[in-house]
């Protein structure tokens, strides 16, 4: 990948409401050149969305987020792809890797309550033929989440003007 | 009863700009673009490195020119970035900060009488450091024009016979200017054709953004006539660890060790341990860090040119110097009133030496968001100033 489309993956990743002109001044380019590049990349499928990380419990909105691990058995030509995708397609599941060692899939999941989630395993889940055995851990606390702490950060202790 | 204190002492004139730095420091909820440490905190590694020696027990001296482990990483360091090989043993010291490594390397080389070629507008501590040397400070003031260049045309101002050590403060602070090779090539061969010796303070030398940092020791000839300076202040955000070092001929250095042995004793050990990991383990961070301020440089140049304030497009370190001459007023003046009506605190340029009058130091080592901020201020207030006349 070349160096200005790195530079702007980079930016973006942490920072994609900025605006264009801005960007194009930090990166000392041109706007119309990092406008193009990002509309290729949104074409291309490079940049798959552009998302907000919020604080549901700061929100004061209960959720319930829980890791869940799956043993399942692959299917012949299809490997873990098709297993993958009929737990994926579900609204309330939020990622779905395919892990080495010593389980398969995992599996996120946000629900608004514990109950919820259980209820999603135990119906959903679990009943997939395939699928051998789960194990579900709930989320306590996010400390940080998508490269973002999420604790409160200190205050700066420099001095206002020094050498 | 007798006056307690030297002459040296008291003949080294307080900064001017003390009371208003105090001034400054005291103002509550100003937004400050006048520090001259970086905003980030140390490569959590760095820092690990450092709880991890402590809890290891490592709270003893170290050798006095520092930890062998240190001083070997340190040599491969500047073999990689700039091309010159210093035996670890012989020509390495670790000092408290690039600034003792000054001091102490001021204090080996002068005799009373010996004339010290001091570049200015740049950091504080040069002058007040040959006085107490009892060196013979000789300030050259660098040219706007030349972008705060070091030439041949100034130094040839200002070399007498008993001129003895140069001292070459780039990248700069404050003015951000750096020296290319071909800008050092012929201040290199004046160096050598009037028999004097540099001591190089390359502190900021992680920090450039156009091209890669070039010292003057590197180039032919220099190696046996320069210290060259340098520490994990800047670079690595470790201003608080107090860590620096020098490396040069071993004449010089051995001196030097033998000062730092009775005046210091070693520089902090656990901050030896952690500077380790960093010359190992931290390019990548340096990196980013590098990669933010240079966004951010951009950013102000971007917003003086839309302000229409005057400013040369400074390669290196953390700052920009703009010129505040259209004002009329002196850097302080501005300074103080920038300070109390838009509550933006930036350093006079008369801060570091009487060249800077007619200039601020403006720091780009806070965030973007803070930036803008004080930029938007910062604009306010020179459109009151333009409205005024």
């Amino acid at each position: 990948m070349d160096n200005l489309r790195n530079e702007i993956l980079r930016y973006l990743e942490t920072n994609s409401r900025v605006n264009l002109g801005e960007l194009a001044v930090l990166l000392g380019v041109d706007e119309v050149k990092v406008a193009n590049e990002i509309a290729d990349m949104e074409k291309e499928k490079i940049i798959c969305g552009y998302h907000t990380l919020i604080d549901w419990d700061k929100a004061g909105v209960e959720t319930v987020t829980a890791l869940i691990e799956v043993r399942v058995t692959p299917q012949r030509n299809q490997g873990f792809d098709r297993i993958a995708e009929r737990i994926y397609n579900y609204p309330e599941v939020h990622a779905v890797y395919l892990i080495s060692g010593g389980y398969d899939l995992l599996v996120t999941l946000e629900g608004k309550t514990l109950k919820e989630v259980s209820r999603f395993v135990s119906e959903k889940l679990s009943p997939i033929e395939s699928v051998i055995s789960t194990a579900t851990y709930f989320i306590l606390k996010k400390y940080k989440d998508h490269g973002t702490i999420l604790v409160p950060k200190k205050e700066s202790e420099r001095m206002l003007v020094t050498p | 009863m007798r006056n307690p204190l030297s002459k040296k002492i008291i003949e080294i004139e307080p900064s001017g700009i003390r009371k208003f730095f105090d001034v400054a420091n005291e103002m509550e909820d100003a937004i400050s673009l006048g520090v001259g440490e970086p905003d980030f905190d140390t490569p959590w590694r760095i820092r690990e490195e450092g709880i991890f020696s402590l809890e290891r027990g490592r709270t003893f001296y170290t050798s006095n020119a520092g930890l062998q482990e240190l001083r070997n990483e340190i040599c491969k360091y500047l073999e990689r970035k700039i091309h010159i090989k210093y035996d670890p043993k012989n020509e390495t010291l670790v000092t408290v900060g690039g600034s003792e490594a000054i001091d102490v390397g001021l204090r080996c080389m002068l005799d009373p009488g010996d004339e010290v070629l001091i570049p200015q507008p740049s950091y504080v501590s040069y002058l007040p450091c040959t006085v107490m040397a009892d060196g013979v400070p000789v300030v050259i003031p660098l040219q706007y024009e030349n972008e705060f260049k070091l030439t041949v045309e100034d130094l040839e101002k200002y070399t007498t016979p008993k001129t003895k050590v140069l001292i070459m403060p780039f990248p700069n602070n404050p003015t951000g200017s750096i020296m290319t090779k071909e800008d050092l090539e012929p201040v290199a061969e004046f160096v050598k054709e009037h028999d004097l010796y540099v001591i190089s303070d390359e502190i900021y030398s992680e920090l450039t953004y156009s091209t890669q940092h070039v010292s003057i020791a590197s180039l032919p000839g220099m190696r046996e006539r320069t210290i060259v300076i340098n520490g994990f202040s800047k670079g690595f955000a470790m201003t608080g660890w107090r860590l620096g070092y020098c490396c040069g001929p071993e004449a010089i250095i051995e001196q030097m060790i033998k000062l730092h042995q009775f005046a210091i004793m070693c520089a902090p050990t656990n901050s030896q341990y952690a500077a380790i990991e960093g010359l190992r383990n931290c390019e990548e961070e340096v990196e980013e860090m590098r990669k933010s301020y240079n966004q951010r440089r951009r950013f102000l140049m971007h917003e003086f040119a839309r302000m229409g304030l005057e400013c040369f497009e400074p390669f290196g370190a953390f700052y920009v110097f703009p010129s505040i001459q259209e004002f009329s007023m002196t850097s302080e003046e501005f300074a103080t009133r920038l300070l109390n009506e838009e509550k933006v605190a930036v350093v006079p340029g008369t801060a570091f030496g009487e060249c800077g009058e007619g200039f601020l130091r403006i720091s780009y080592a806070y965030s973007l968001d803070d930036l803008k901020e004080a930029l938007g201020r910062l604009g306010r207030f020179i459109q009151r100033l333009r409205n005024e006349r």
